[in-house]
């Protein structure tokens, strides 16, 4: 029988760079999750976004799935990136974007 | 259905006796905090170990009773 962490990986292996949050990145329902959107959008990344509020077994399920208790969560190429604090500073330092290079996911920095 | 910051810091002090940690709360709704935990027990660990070591050290509380706790992590050298 497939399970809901089944479905996640699913989901996590469909896409280059996948974001589990609340709400949709037009209108992220928390803070958290609007940096990251805003993150993502700033290095104008193609990536697909999941609002666990349209989903509880997902919501609840990609907690178990990361062993994370929070939402938003940041996959790249089937990796766990981290919460929003993490994501943040990794944006800041540069690691975010050496990341996405070694990866091979294009990104284009905006211009300040 | 919130946490004081005696009780956070109570917590990750209790796992991280070693810890440097400074706690202050974004809105005093004892519900928003932000929280800078340096302990020598990050070595070698990656940035989401960090987190998810002081995660375990709030025992359940993250994400349910403490709804927001934005976390910064560094290694403490001797």
């Amino acid at each position: 029988m497939r399970t809901i962490l089944d479905q996640i990986q699913d989901q996590v292996n469909a896409h280059d760079v996948l974001l589990y949050m609340k709400g949709n990145a037009k209108f992220p329902m928390c803070g958290f999750s609007s940096v990251v959107i805003q993150i993502l959008k700033n290095l104008n990344v193609d990536f697909e976004a999941i609002d666990v509020m349209q989903d509880n077994e997902i919501r609840e399920g990609i907690k178990v799935f990361t062993d994370w208790p929070t939402i938003p969560q940041l996959y790249i190429k089937g990796e766990f990136i981290g919460g929003c604090d993490i994501v943040r500073e990794m944006y800041q330092t540069g690691e975010l974007q050496a990341l996405l290079s070694e990866k091979g996911i294009s990104y284009k920095a905006a211009e300040n | 259905m919130a946490m004081t910051s005696d009780q956070i810091k109570g917590l990750i002090l209790e796992a991280f006796p070693d810890a440097q940690l400074e706690l202050s709360a974004f809105q005093n709704d004892n519900d928003h905090y932000s929280a800078v935990v340096k302990s020598s027990a990050f070595s070698g660990k990656s940035k989401v170990e960090q987190h998810q070591m002081v995660y375990e050290a709030l025992q359940g509380h993250m994400g349910t009773t403490l709804h927001a706790l934005s976390l910064k992590t560094q290694v403490l050298v001797e």
